[in-house]
């Protein structure tokens, strides 16, 4: 847990304005040179309940959340029900405070707003002694007083980052910069106005007891902040896709979204539907007729779309799903992250399953690995699903704008002209032979499109003969399933061999022990072995992104090469180290796992402190709200 | 340039050119009434000017989802209730394509409810066509939405509880803005009445009484029918909605009691497809999406010249 970082968490009712204050302010820390990494804490309600957001910043590259924070600013829960009476809910008003003393590290800040919170809740807290035993600063101000006074109530956010500057010693410039950007007229004047008057007051009339201050840093390129959910929208732009349907779920809305913005723009189309069925056979027509198309959704949406996923199967047509998980199983906890859809997006919909799954790990790779989803469902033709979570979804990061500076890849993959169309193999009436698998190469029988000439075929459910008609002849059967298998073991050899390992390695290659995880816990566990081998222990992990086909190779080394390992997943059942199992056939014995599913993402230090705990075998349980499933044979 | 040439050459077509030539016969049982819709397709499609390679059949699961098997166009045999979907969206991707749609009363009314509502309210320019054949052919004879009540059948052996759906009330009600109902004892009609469908600009949907001679013995033949359109007793305007809806309540009511009412229901000239909407509300390209993919010259929007948002 290092020092030279900020970890400020803004904590205040869900629709207060929290998201717009918290990112701007995550935009001022990175224009001032630091990386920055955010996390979101949501609940369910659109309005009211207690909600914050998290900003890590440091002058080193983040991945992930940090352990606890440094800085609260308690802003007050405006849409608080109940607010005097001790209901059910509890005292909502207060609990933007209350709620968050758990995670303040020792020496941390706490700033909140007196004008919200009243000072016998406060003392009801015991404010005062528990800041003296874990060294905090707690500083009062009546942030909503301050508001209305220069402009209105709902401004007491920028009173609040007003503050927040001054106690840690911020240049006020970017910060004014975004306004500006964001605002303009009586707004920006008076938000200008109470930002500057915060500061001021903090300057004058407060006395710092803390030693923290905002970190110093420098990037040597442009930055730009973005999210999970944008990184995938923008690999989909780059590789081409311009149709997207689908039907609202969190937390797949906001790929959606962003896309259903951009698309006008940009010659596509959006639509959303009538339900998550509709959506998927949707996404699969518009490839038909030769688009690029995507859909979504998350479990219980992706669900429904099992069926149609099994017809892209059959059919052949180029797909990409996303699945964007959330806690299970049915309608489960909506608004919490969970890595428990892995085994219902691997194996949904009848018969022996015939698509692709990545899992991307981080926001870069949710770009890279989306365009590689495109590339490769148009080079196959086969559905190809990215399986994400509300982690990944609504986490930003800053990364390098050159990152983006790519040539776009439009290109429909096997599938043929006109002109290619006449050459072509056909049958005696003139019908194309779209499902050749005397002329396949690496399983792939290239395809037309309806309205080009020469290229009719009939696409069906059904098992079908070359140029499509139903068929049940066995010899048939066998060498289309053989031929659409065929595909699945081409791009595996293609992933292996011509393209970069899509798999994270950290740590030193030739450690003793190994921590495996997957999809978006991976910047923890990266933070995590970078602190074990810091304490002296001799540790490597891999973040696995390639679900289906799986990397064979790669994991039978990465275990081979460990004496033991921990497999680090958010879910209940293990679901990733049962699917190494089932596909490597042996290392039950070297894998213990490390399950977190009370719906918050792991932090560095529980993994950490499961390593210690297993694999130290140090004599203690885990404190944090995990499980250890130990290793076959246990 | 077109990457697509089938579309809009104005050949001349004939029905042989619509019926594959090798295999496959079809497999529908003698007297089905499913052949009556495949030969006024095979006999609309020449008429309208339209040749195979232009045309995508979708259908969904059921004998009447066979169809595209044996009419030679680009087809697409989907899934149980999913044809509308596929089909509206091969619309959207490639508007020229002249686009149809087809399947059981099971898998429109049914299973596909929910689409086949929405796409009329859309208004898609594709053509819907049902073989309403009052029971599920396929899978041997159950009941489906539009048996009558009453109606006997191994999955309801002391006859069924519910009343059929009003399909054509339904559509209209959705807001599709051709209806027409046809039947396979009718070929003329039949005929007229699906190649206007095709012409028309808008979701057209083609309720088509289909005998099934093998599991639904006890329906009539659809016989005598009474084609609203030439006969005295019947006078109303097709483009009036109050007098359309009142026609296919009455159409609806007399069909059990044995009565077969035919005809063109409802017709709206002037209400814009959903392709229109769409460009007119600026979602939507003016040409054809799936013609930039092959488009030498076409600027692709890159991500990166979106990012100041983000800075
Ligand atoms: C999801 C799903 N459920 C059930 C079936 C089985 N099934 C196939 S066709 C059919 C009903 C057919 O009736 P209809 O749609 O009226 O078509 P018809 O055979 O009468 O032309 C059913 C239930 C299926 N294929 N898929
Ligand atoms: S079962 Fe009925 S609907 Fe199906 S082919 Fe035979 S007659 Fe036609
Ligand atoms: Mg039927």
């Amino acid at each position: 847990m290092s020092d030279d970082e900020l970890i400020w968490r803004i904590a205040g009712g869900s629709g207060d304005g929290i998201d717009s204050t918290s990112q701007n302010f995550a935009k001022a820390l990175m224009r001032s040179g630091l990386d920055v990494f955010t996390h979101r804490h949501y609940p369910s309600r659109i309005r009211g309940g207690h909600t914050y957001v998290e900003i890590r910043a440091a002058d080193h590259e983040v991945q992930s959340r940090g352990d606890g924070y440094n800085f609260l600013l308690a802003l007050g829960d405006s849409f608080a029900r109940n607010p005097s009476e001790d209901a059910y809910y509890g005292n909502e008003e207060l609990k933007p405070l209350s709620e968050n003393l758990d995670d303040l590290r020792e020496g941390g800040v706490i700033v909140y707003d007196e004008g919200l919170i009243s000072e016998e809740d406060v003392e009801e807290l015991n404010l005062e002694e528990r800041a003296e035993e874990n060294g905090w600063h707690v500083y009062p101000m009546d942030l909503r007083g301050l508001a209305k006074e220069h402009g209105r109530e709902v401004m007491r956010n920028t009173a609040g980052v007003g503050v927040t500057a001054a106690l840690l010693d911020m240049d006020l410039e970017h910060i004014e910069d975004l306004m500006s950007d964001a605002m303009g007229g009586d707004v920006l004047e008076s938000n200008l106005e109470i930002l500057h008057e915060a500061y001021e007051i903090v300057e004058e009339e407060y006395e710092f007891e803390h030693d923290l201050r905002a970190p110093e840093g420098s990037h040597e390129t442009e930055q730009a902040l973005l999210s999970g959910s944008n990184a995938i929208a923008y690999g989909a732009i780059d590789a081409g896709c311009r149709f997207i349907s689908g039907y609202p779920m969190t937390p797949w809305t906001d790929v959606f979204t962003i896309l259903s913005q951009n698309f006008p723009d940009m010659g596509g189309v959006s639509e959303q539907v009538e339900d998550e069925i509709a959506a998927a056979a949707l996404a699969v027509g518009a490839s038909h007729a030769g688009v690029k198309a995507m859909s979504g959704s998350s479990g219980g949406g992706f669900a429904l779309m099992s069926e149609p996923l099994g017809l892209a199967e059959m059919t052949e047509t180029p797909l990409v799903l996303v699945e964007a998980m959330r806690a299970g199983p049915s309608t489960g906890m909506p608004t919490k992250p969970e890595q428990g859809d892995l085994e219902h997006v691997l194996y949904t919909s009848q018969g022996d399953s015939q698509r692709v799954v990545f899992a991307p790990g981080t926001i870069e790779e949710a770009y890279e690995q989306t365009r590689l989803a495109f590339d490769i469902a148009w080079d196959y033709q086969i559905p190809v699903i990215l399986i994400y979570d509300q982690k990944l979804s609504g986490e930003n990061k800053n990364v390098d704008v050159e990152f983006f500076d790519r040539e776009p890849s439009p290109d429909l993959g096997s599938t043929l002209t006109e002109e290619e169309l006449r050459e072509a193999a056909h049958d005696n009436s003139g019908k194309f032979k779209r499902f050749d698998y005397e002329n396949a190469e690496d399983g792939v029988a290239p395809r037309s499109l309806p309205g080009q000439q020469n290229g009719r075929y009939l696409a069906t459910g059904n098992e079908h003969s070359p140029v499509g008609h139903i068929s049940e002849d066995p010899d048939n059967r066998v060498y289309q399933m053989d031929r659409r298998l065929e595909k699945l073991e081409s791009i595996r050899e293609e992933l292996d061999e011509e393209r970069e390992s899509t798999q994270t390695y950290f740590g030193d290659e030739e450690a003793d022990y190994g921590i495996i995880t997957w999809g978006s816990s991976q910047g923890a566990v990266e933070e995590a072995v970078g602190r074990l081998n810091e304490q002296g222990h001799s540790v490597k992990g891999i973040g696995v992104s390639d679900m289906m086909p799986f990397p064979e190779a790669e994991m039978t080394e990465f275990l081979e090469s460990v004496d033991e390992a921990i497999v680090v997943e958010m879910n209940a059942t293990a679901q990733f180290r049962g699917l190494v199992q089932k596909e490597l056939g042996r290392f039950g014995e070297k894998m213990t796992s490390l399950l977190k599913y009370n719906g918050n993402p792991f932090e560095p230090a529980e993994i950490v402190e499961g390593f210690e705990v297993n694999i130290a075998d140090e004599d203690r349980e885990p404190t944090a709200q995990v499980r250890i499933e130990p290793a076959a044979g246990d | 340039m077109s990457a697509f040439n089938a579309i809009g050459d104005e050949r001349e077509t004939d029905r042989d050119e619509y019926t594959p030539g090798v295999e496959p016969q079809p497999t529908w049982c003698p007297g089905c009434g499913d052949f009556s819709v495949l030969k006024s397709l095979k006999q609309a499609l020449p008429e309208v000017g339209r040749n195979p390679e232009e045309v995508l059949t979708v259908t969904g699961i059921g004998c009447s989802g066979k169809l595209n098997s044996y009419l030679d166009t680009y087809g697409f045999h989907t899934i149980h209730g999913r044809a509308l979907p596929v089909a509206r969206a091969a619309k959207l991707a490639n508007p020229d394509l002249e686009v149809i749609a087809a399947g059981g009363d099971g898998d429109g009314y049914g299973i596909g409810g929910n689409h086949f509502i929405h796409s009329a309210r859309e208004n898609h320019d594709i053509t819907y066509i049902v073989f309403n054949n009052e029971i599920f052919g396929l899978t041997k004879g159950q009941t489906s939405p539009t048996s009558p009540k009453g109606h006997k059948s191994k999955t309801q052996p002391s006859g069924s509880a519910k009343t059929p759906i009003r399909p054509l009330s339904q559509s209209l009600t959705a807001g599709a803005s051709y209806v027409a109902r046809t039947a396979a004892v009718n070929p003329n009609q039949a005929k007229e009445i699906i190649a206007e469908a095709i012409e028309h600009d808008g979701f057209a949907h083609v309720d088509f009484l289909t005998q099934c001679p093998t599991w639904n013995k006890d329906a009539r033949q659809y016989v005598p029918y009474v084609d609203v359109q030439d006969s005295d007793d019947y006078d109303f305007d097709v483009t009036d909605r109050e007098e359309a809806a009142e026609m296919m309540r009455e159409t609806e009511n007399v069909l059990n009691e044995g009565t077969v009412l035919t005809g063109r229901y409802y017709v709206d000239e002037d209400r814009p497809s959903y392709t229109e909407e769409k460009r007119a509300v600026g979602e939507m390209p003016d040409e054809p999406l799936a013609e930039r993919y092959f488009d030498d010259d076409a600027e692709w929007e890159r991500s990166y010249d979106l990012l100041d948002r983000h800075k």
